[in-house]
């Protein structure tokens, strides 16, 4: 229940254009030149970008050494996922178990009075 | 499980950047609705998420600056704790504290918010994120609806905030 990515991988989800990066690489494997076409932005800035995502586990080198392609890799963000789902679930069953435990707490009062 | 509670659901919104919203209705005064919430009496009773986990550990140390700290437990050994440290206690309609899962989990700021009307409790449960990207992700990626999300879907959101 810690994945210790999790923070990387917040604050790697925090640049629009890292999240940019991230959306191109969900349709399919890239080249850093190939990357760099739709931003108005230098190669050197795109490779930052990408090394932060790296890090984060986000992105990975593909095997071509030729055109090094980076590719999308989704456990870290699976990670997150999960996380958010089950938190939901968690307050959803514990209210409804608090609804109930309410009602035997009014009884008891209601049995043994206040003090 | 599956038992949805109509007459008393609960709504999940964003009224803000950075915050979750959870509103519920409960049938009880808010006096009480607060005990179970402040109380290691009664919090192992309720706070415990999906069917299969105990909360063996619950410790509240009710006073500004205080600590609590749960920890649950499934049969199989499983555990997941949480702790945080009381900012503020008003009896009974406020409650702050910040949550935190440990390790790099980001730390939030929760605020329970009491009211009452005919022996009704409406309770209001906000929690802000350190920022708009924790929250976001938190959010859009899979709390809108409570299905498990797949990466399709996940791939689809960093689409759309591109």
């Amino acid at each position: 229940m810690t994945p210790p990515r999790l923070d990387a991988t917040f604050a790697a989800l925090a640049d629009p254009t890292r999240r940019a990066i991230l959306a191109r690489l969900a349709s399919g494997e890239a080249s850093v030149t190939e990357l760099c076409a739709p931003f108005a932005m230098s190669q050197p800035a795109i490779s930052k970008h990408l090394k932060v995502l790296e890090r984060a586990g986000l992105v990975s080198r593909g095997r071509d050494a030729q055109r090094r392609p980076r590719r999308l890799e989704a456990a870290p963000l699976k990670e997150v996922a999960e996380w958010a789902d089950r938190y939901r679930r968690f307050w959803d069953a514990s209210y409804r178990r608090l609804d109930r435990y309410l009602q035997q707490m009014k009884k008891k009062e209601k049995s043994h009075g206040r003090d | 499980m599956g038992a949805t509670d109509k007459a008393n659901p609960t709504t999940f919104t964003t009224p803000s950047d950075r915050e979750v919203v959870m509103t519920r209705v409960f049938d009880a005064p808010r006096r009480l609705v607060f005990e179970a919430w402040t109380s290691p009496k009664h919090l192992p009773h309720w706070m415990l998420g999906p069917e299969g986990w105990t909360m063996p550990v619950c410790e509240i140390d009710l006073r500004p600056g205080g600590a609590w700290h749960f920890v649950w437990r499934r049969a199989d050994g499983t555990e997941m704790g949480m702790r945080g440290v009381y900012k503020e206690i008003k009896p009974p309609e406020r409650l702050v504290c910040t949550e935190s899962w440990g390790g790099d989990w980001p730390e939030t700021i929760n605020t329970l918010v009491l009211s009452e009307k005919d022996g009704k409790t409406t309770m209001s449960q906000t929690v802000l994120y350190p920022s708009k990207e924790a929250r976001d992700a938190a959010m859009k990626t899979g709390m809108k609806d409570g299905a498990s999300v797949s990466f399709e879907r996940l791939a689809d959101y960093l689409r759309k905030i591109a």
